[in-house]
């Protein structure tokens, strides 16, 4: 391989694709645009009730309800369950807000701290539960007390799966755009062949091309962990998020491959086109990048697995908002892996240099 | 020291279409070569063949010496091929473009920008290849073809969409790649271009070539006619008929009226013409009535060869 004409055809690449207004607007802004958007909607939307979990039976709540009936129902939604260790897994889950106990005169609240709003509306509702009940027995004393116990939330904030799902989708589009449009064209204005009649190599030609898109993608990663940090978005990165750029690079060789695969079979710009948003549409949201997978209903859950953009999204989700470890990520590395060594071999088998 | 190409009995074809059939030819050190033919005749495939883009079903080919196929890498930086399409990276200006590909052959940049303003293409040096007008597109894509100062040259309908001041303006471009002591190949549908640039053509059709050799030298062996045309008026019908019929022994009754027969006189009006074998009788005759106004000499032309060897009916 040679290293100027390795240098000058990635130069040429990315003169090309900086200068295309289009395709920078629909892989680097058009996905942006998406994550200041719903990352905007779905911050607002917090529940206007605080869900709570009763476990066993909680005396003070019946009082509170006796005293102003009506008024806690406004505030509270209440479900009852008989199980501490459930209630509190539901708690970490994220599927409520807090699990409140109460044994003797001590009311024990667990409650999560993921939403400051949610948590500072816990405290303030059950503090004043049991003030009230302080007051209203014999003598003003009571001797009711408010115990109260933070409980890991491990679920996902909007803004955590919203960033690396539109992170992931817009990589998948601009990997499998990249590679489809590319090829296409190329062989369309015969310049494929010209490099062809050119002493320079195919591997030579086809990493410059994988570099550029690889840069864009970790260009694309930045940007979006830059907008979704800001304390407006208020992302909070976990310890291993750097596991994300090895993520980043096997998702852009994988859809890659997918778009190398795309433009073998097309016969022009818009037939790749057509092809390409067909994957990759339909998998943005059956892959967990629009509709995050906690979420969806079971058969998106299930379809998912056979999704290469799942693997993509999720892994980055546990590096860079769950805190898992960097070994988490390797099995989707695999897979993403394996899938571009499958499809680039395919591509290879029925690659054309001319459109006859 | 053996020729620069070597071809024979070269054979290619596409399923049961047979687009090359045995063809053989030799170019040349220097030469300056021409492969005619219509649409479809096989000239394309003849020189994606020896530029080394398809594999022949048949048949020796040497280039330089060499095997083109399969994919010869010592060969590739001793030939320029340019393209029939324009083929260049999006998005990039001509000297950026000349640029990418010398680099591809080690060429420096320098020699980049001199090939940019050897063409004519300083001023548009950075203009966007898309911008271009044709013959600029075309200009560049030679330069980009020439870039690594090749031996042997491959032409592809260098001309194809050019109006005419491009096409001058590139023939002399051609000229002079050719006087640089460059053997060029080049197919093309244009006679004119063929006959003023050639050395010796090839005029190729349904695979085969029909006639080789150089074109002043095929259009002597056709045999037409001379026509010569003067201003009507000038003589009468009578004298023109007499004067056409000594030139060429005819009877005089046999010349004169319509124009369709291949030997005689016409008169459309605006032209008085004669169609003679002994131009020089006629010619000497008008000299001497001073009969000469508006004289116009036509001999056969290499679109005659290609005519009466290729056929006249119209195909899609």
């Amino acid at each position: 391989m040679s290293r100027s004409a390795f240098r000058s055809l990635s130069r040429a690449m990315f003169l090309g694709f900086v200068r295309d207004r289009t395709a920078l607007f629909f892989t680097l802004l058009f996905p942006v645009l998406f994550l200041l958007l719903f990352g905007s909607l779905y911050k607002s939307s917090s529940a206007p009730r605080v869900s709570v979990l009763e476990v066993g039976r909680v005396s003070l709540l019946d009082q509170a309800e006796s005293a102003a009936p009506g008024q806690l129902g406004k505030v509270l939604a209440i479900t009852h369950t008989a199980d501490l260790q459930t209630a509190l897994a539901d708690v970490r889950k994220g599927d409520y807000d807090a699990a409140v106990q109460q044994s003797g005169r001590t009311l024990v609240v667990h409650y999560s701290i993921a939403d400051q709003t949610t948590a500072g509306i816990v405290q303030t509702v059950f503090t004043s539960i049991v003030q009230q009940a302080d007051a209203a027995a014999a003598g003003g004393k009571g001797g009711y007390q408010l115990a109260a116990a933070q409980v890991e939330d491990k679920s996902l904030k909007p803004i955590q799966y919203l960033a690396p799902g539109l992170l992931g989708w817009a990589i998948a589009s601009g990997g499998t755009f990249g590679a489809a449009i590319t090829l296409v064209n190329w062989r369309e204005n015969k310049l494929l062949r010209r490099l062809r009649l050119a002493p320079v190599s195919v591997g030579t030609v086809v990493l410059a091309r994988v570099g550029v898109t690889i840069a864009v993608a970790l260009a694309e990663l930045v940007v979006f962990m830059a907008i979704a940090t800001t304390p407006y978005f208020g992302l909070k990165l976990a310890s291993y998020w750097w596991m994300a750029v090895p993520i980043v690079i096997c998702g852009t060789l994988a859809f890659m491959a997918i778009g190398l695969l795309v433009g073998a079979f097309a016969r022009s710009q818009q037939s790749a086109t057509a092809v390409a948003n067909l994957i990759i549409l339909p998998m943005a949201f059956l892959g967990g990048a629009f509709i995050p997978l906690d979420y969806a209903p079971a058969w998106i859950r299930d379809v998912s697995y056979a999704m290469p953009l799942r693997y993509l999204v999720t892994a980055m989700q546990d590096v860079m908002a769950r805190g898992e470890g960097p070994v988490s990520a390797v099995p989707a590395i695999a897979i993403l892996l394996c899938l571009a060594a499958a499809l680039t071999i395919i591509s290879v088998r029925v690659f054309r240099w001319d459109s006859v | 020291m053996s020729a620069t190409i070597s071809v024979r009995n070269l054979r290619k074809s596409y399923g049961s279409k047979v687009a090359v059939d045995t063809v053989s030819f030799e170019v040349e050190q220097g030469e300056f070569f021409g492969i005619l033919g219509p649409n479809g005749a096989g000239k394309t495939t003849t020189l994606e063949i020896l530029e080394g883009l398809r594999k022949p079903d048949g048949g020796e080919l040497s280039v330089l010496g060499l095997p083109p196929w399969p994919r010869n890498a010592a060969l590739l930086p001793r030939i320029g091929v340019q393209l029939q399409a324009s083929s260049f990276f999006e998005r990039l200006t001509a000297r950026e473009q000349i640029r990418t590909f010398a680099s591809l052959y080690h060429v420096p940049t320098r020699r980049a920008d001199h090939m940019l303003s050897l063409v004519g293409l300083d001023d548009q040096a950075g203009v966007k290849a898309e911008k271009l007008s044709g013959g600029q597109a075309q200009r560049l894509s030679i330069a980009c073809a020439l870039v690594h100062d090749p031996e042997l040259v491959f032409m592809d309908e260098p001309t194809g969409a050019l109006d005419p001041q491009a096409r001058r303006n590139l023939w002399d471009l051609l000229r002079k790649i050719n006087a640089d002591g460059r053997t060029v190949v080049l197919t093309t549908h244009h006679m004119d271009e063929a006959e003023t640039l050639c050395d010796r053509v090839a005029i190729m059709d349904h695979g085969k070539i029909l006639e080789l050799g150089p074109p002043a030298a095929l259009v002597r062996g056709l045999d037409t006619p001379t026509r010569i045309s003067i201003q009507s008026g000038l003589l009468d019908a009578v004298t023109a008929g007499q004067l056409a019929a000594s030139a060429d022994s005819l009877p005089a009754d046999s010349v004169s009226g319509s124009g369709s027969s291949d030997i005689g006189v016409s008169d459309d009006g605006v032209s008085l013409t004669f169609a003679t074998r002994d131009p020089a009788v006629i010619l000497a005759d008008l000299a001497g009535r001073n009969a000469v106004a508006g004289l116009r000499v036509q001999g056969a032309t290499l679109e005659d060869v290609f005519l009466q060897l290729t056929g006249r009916e119209y195909r899609a």
